[in-house]
């Protein structure tokens, strides 16, 4: 009876959508989200698009502005090529870690589909953009779309001062740094104002002119020749140029003699915009998990209250459930541990553990178990952890066994993967620690560092990567890369590849034998 | 309350700039796909779209990664069902690269996209060193004829529709009710009538209303114009172009055991560019293969460039199957008949007589256009490049030469050769291009 008298408050009803629709559904969800979660947003931006603009955006890495390089290109052509095979779909949404939130619609989308966007990107990830620690202490929300309309207009005009092939060029070698281009450890310092950029180039460059390590014409001290005057000339040496630096990218852009003051602002705009995305790869499970359960979460409160019809409804759970659909390791569509599907997992499980606690669920997890308010806890975890720590936090036995997950060990001159753990009572934490450990993104990267560079003999730059459990580079790969270093250093470049544990060189190779 | 912006109506294709650094950095990788398709599929193939494998290997972005075969790795894999710990799993492949490890598959497939025909084109041509394609394209000469295509209001005076106008006027005067000089000639019959007539009070107040009326209807009648520029129509012209003729396209090729991969290969780029010129200028054109060794035959594409059957040469052969094929499918009055030989030019003396006495007393009143296309060795390129001494075909086609001014002949060694080849051949003589 009940649901009979609401049928009449349906938000909507059929699967076209409007504007007026579409604002309706926006209030209720945002109403209800932030009376029913807590979430806590950013002001939402709503922009429909179609579906060749959202291929664009697709290609230039999800922004709306982006400076011109043909990667993108490449991208755009790749997406587009599986988009018309019908290999892959679309995304339905496409959100943007910016003040106000900007969530992209698709003009095909269906109203239901609208609504279920609206729910998982305008709240879901809006709330986890404006209040993960990644995000609010490493990008600048507020900032970010005026840098990348700096970043396009300046690289405009560096195209048209300086032609297309140096800019190219330039973007070409710091894009293949992109990965080395991040502090990991410290916070960067916050975006400013066009005004405050300026004036902060113009001091980085006055510095530049004034004090360079190559001028110096005192004579070098006599103590020279001793072995521990020159390992003190070291170390100053590396303390004056703060190294060993991770950041290679920031690294270059400050030391490297050969860059015009252009190219120096290009390497800066490639660092700036790496160093934005790097939350976002840290956060992968926990962002679409969040976003995923405030939409399936919101769309069964409104489907409860009668504000959203069973059809509408049905169609909702029908994509929800593609998107979170994880086929088993021996699938042949099996690509990976989806995220949406282990951050929602995940979400739902904390809810369990929550309200209804096993024993097992109360040994692991006795702050939370049967305390009873989820929302209290999930936003803890949304706020405070990366994948990393939340999965080695919040990955409880009883979803192992859901997920039936195991682990395999994979020596690269074994013939065989050997099973290491599998989902009992030996294997939990196990399984756990290697699944958090899987989306460490610090780990996973190869770690290089530069560690010395001869400023007064011949300038060259040694890199050194830190190998992990015996994980080398790819060498062609790494050849090029070094050939994109040399070219922003100037002079010759070597890496050597290091033991994590015993500190044996393992290799060096150095841009003269390339 | 969110903005909501409808972002549907501004402009698409932000990224053609990317697409396009893009294409212009895959340019190299992309000639070479373009030249190898030239050289394997049909000539009446290039001149279309291409799905052109783009390996991602060419537009590479290094980075540091790791190395699949190196060290040791975990993989965190869902769904369980058989498995205990210390089970082995034979890698798949064999062993040995862990990248095949589930769950680790990134694939890096070639992918393809599709190049217009413009692409293809510019893609081809380039091959070839063209100077410029523009001037090519601007030689297609197509003449119009003015057809009738309905009126319009405006134009010169010369085509003013008199019939449609004055039919224009007619309606225009029936709807307005312009008064008839009938109507006219009536009233002032009538008011002579009553003039005439000894006046009283009756007739002069019906004279009097005659003549208002007779002022209302000539007032009428200046005010609609008999023809009103409204009601003018003029005839319409459209530039209809000619119905184009039709063009068939001879491919002479010996096929001697002389004539290897590379000959073949340059007569193929040869023909290539001739088929595309004629298909410009041509509404339909037609393919004759001919290959011959001491006989001549016709043939498909596929056994004109690959078969491998070789004999003696006799190059007259191949022109008497020519002419046998014009008289019987190509008559000269509704064909324009083009013509390439390719060869190296060995062929006996007596046969090159023969040669001659074919083209001389009947094919080349025939042929629009007969083009003889030397392939010689490269080495020899800068011997023969000038002089007038050659081979045995050379010599007698140079008697042939100096008498038909629509044949040409040219020496090529290498495919930077055929393009400034080509246009001399078909740049020559602007007499030729209008009567097509």
């Amino acid at each position: 009876m009940v649901s009979q008298a609401r049928k009449s408050e349906l938000l909507f009803s059929g699967s076209d959508w409007d504007f007026a629709k579409l604002s309706r559904v926006y209030d209720e969800i945002e109403a209800i989200g932030k009376e029913e979660l807590r979430l806590d947003i950013y002001p939402v931006q709503m922009e429909v698009i179609s579906s060749e603009q959202m291929l664009d955006a697709y290609s230039s890495v999800g922004m709306p502005l982006m400076y011109r390089h043909w990667s993108f290109g490449k991208r755009f052509l790749y997406d587009e090529l599986l988009y018309r095979k019908g290999a892959r779909g679309l995304a339905y949404e496409l959100v943007i870690n910016s003040n106000p939130c900007i969530v992209y619609l698709m003009e095909e989308n269906t109203m239901a589909l609208q609504a279920l966007v609206t729910a998982h990107a305008a709240l879901g990830h809006n709330h986890f953009f404006k209040n993960n620690h990644l995000f609010r202490q490493w990008t600048d929300a507020g900032g970010i779309l005026s840098y990348l309309d700096f970043a396009k207009s300046y690289i405009a005009r560096c195209e048209e001062r300086h032609g297309l092939a140096p800019v190219e060029a330039m973007l070409d070698s710091a894009h293949a740094l992109m990965e080395q281009g991040v502090f990991r450890y410290h916070r960067p310092p916050k975006l400013s104002s066009e005004q405050q950029r300026e004036g902060l180039r113009e001091r980085l460059e006055y510095e530049e002119r004034s004090f360079n390590d190559l001028w110096r014409t005192l004579p070098p001290s006599q103590g020279k020749n001793k072995p521990e005057a020159e390992d003190e000339s070291l170390a100053e040496r590396k303390k004056s140029l703060n190294l060993p630096e991770e950041n290679l990218l920031y690294f270059l852009e400050k030391n490297s003699l050969v860059l015009q003051p252009w190219q120096r602002e290009i390497v800066r705009i490639v660092r700036v915009i790496a160093q934005y995305f790097y939350p976002q790869r840290q956060t992968q499970v926990m962002n679409e998990g969040c976003a995923t359960f405030v939409h399936y979460t919101l769309m069964n409160m409104l489907f409860d209250r009668g504000r959203i019809s069973e059809g509408a409804m049905l169609e909702i759970l029908r994509n929800h459930s593609n998107v979170v659909f994880q086929p088993a390791f021996d699938d042949p569509r099996f690509s990976g541990i989806n995220p949406y599907a282990l951050g929602l997992d995940m979400m739902q499980d904390i809810q369990r553990i929550s309200t209804e606690p096993t024993a097992e669920d109360r040994d692991w997890f006795p702050d939370i178990a049967g305390r009873g308010d989820w929302r209290e806890t999930l936003l803890d975890a949304w706020a405070n952890h990366r994948d990393e720590s939340f999965i080695r936090q919040y990955l409880s036995p009883a979803l192992i066994r859901k997920w039936r997950l195991f682990v395999l060990a994979d020596g690269a001159d074994e013939p065989h993967f050997e099973v290491a753990s599998i989902h009992n009572e030996r294997g939990y934490s196990k399984i756990r620690s290697a699944l958090a450990q899987s989306y460490d993104v610090g780990a996973r990267r190869p770690d290089i560092q530069v560690v010395d560079v001869d400023l007064l003999g011949n300038r060259h730059l040694r890199l050194q990567h830190n190998v992990k459990d015996g994980i080398l580079l790819e060498e062609e790969s790494r050849d090029a890369t070094l050939r994109h270093i040399r070219s922003l250093w100037g002079y010759d470049v070597s890496l050597a590849a290091v033991d994590a544990e015993t500190g044996a060189v393992l290799s060096e190779r150095s841009t003269k034998e390339i | 309350m969110p903005i909501f912006i409808d972002r549907r109506l501004n402009p698409k294709d932000k990224s053609l700039g990317n697409r396009q650094r893009f294409l212009k950095r895959a340019h190299e990788e992309l000639k070479r796909t373009i030249r190898d398709k030239i050289r394997t599929s049909g000539i009446a193939e290039i001149d279309r779209e291409h799905a052109v494998p783009m390996p991602r290997k060419g537009t590479s972005e290094p980075t540091f990664s790791d190395a699949k075969d190196s060290g040791h790795r975990q993989h965190i894999l869902p769904g369980n069902r058989t498995f205990s710990p210390g089970d082995l799993i034979p890698k798949p492949g064999g062993g040995g690269a862990g990248s095949s490890a589930p769950g680790n598959t990134e694939s890096e497939d070639d992918f393809r996209f599709v190049l217009s025909r413009e692409e293809v084109l510019d893609l081809f041509f380039e091959d070839l060193e063209l100077p410029d394609l523009v001037k090519l394209n601007l030689k297609q000469i197509l003449s119009f004829k003015p057809r009738r295509a309905g009126f319009a209001a405006t134009g010169s005076p010369t085509n003013i529709n008199v019939g449609r106008t004055m039919r224009n006027s007619h309606g225009r005067r029936i709807a307005l009710k312009r008064p008839k000089q009938e109507e006219l000639d009536a009233i002032a019959r009538q008011l002579s009538e009553l003039e005439s007539k000894p006046s009283n009070a009756a007739t002069r107040e019906r004279i009097a209303v005659l003549r208002e009326e007779l002022e209302r209807l000539e007032r009428r009648r200046k005010r609609i114009a008999y023809v009103d520029p409204v009601d003018i129509r003029f005839s319409r012209f459209d530039p209809q172009p000619l119905p184009n003729a039709n063009a068939v396209m001879f491919c002479l090729m010996d096929v001697s055991g002389s004539m290897g991969e590379r000959e073949k290969d340059l007569a193929k780029r040869f023909f290539v560019l001739l088929h595309l010129f004629l298909t410009r200028r041509y509404e339909r054109t037609e393919i004759v293969f001919i290959r011959h060794t001491h006989e001549a035959k016709e043939v498909d594409e596929h056994t004109f460039f690959y078969h491998t059957q070789s004999g003696g040469t006799v190059v007259s052969t191949a022109l008497e199957e020519m002419q046998r094929i014009i008289e019987q499918r190509y008559p000269a009055a509704e064909w324009n008949i083009y013509a390439a030989q390719a060869s190296d030019g060995d062929n006996f003396a007596t046969d090159s007589e023969r040669c001659i006495e074919l083209l001389d007393r009947r094919l080349m009143r025939l042929c629009q256009y007969f083009a003889y296309v030397e392939i010689i060795d490269e080495r020899e390129s800068h011997i023969f490049g000038s002089t007038e001494n050659g081979t045995s075909l050379w010599r007698a086609y140079s008697a042939v030469d100096g008498k038909w001014p629509n044949f040409q002949m040219r020496r090529i060694a290498a495919p930077a050769d055929i393009y400034p080849v080509f246009r001399e051949l078909f740049a020559r003589q602007p007499a030729l291009r209008k009567s097509a």
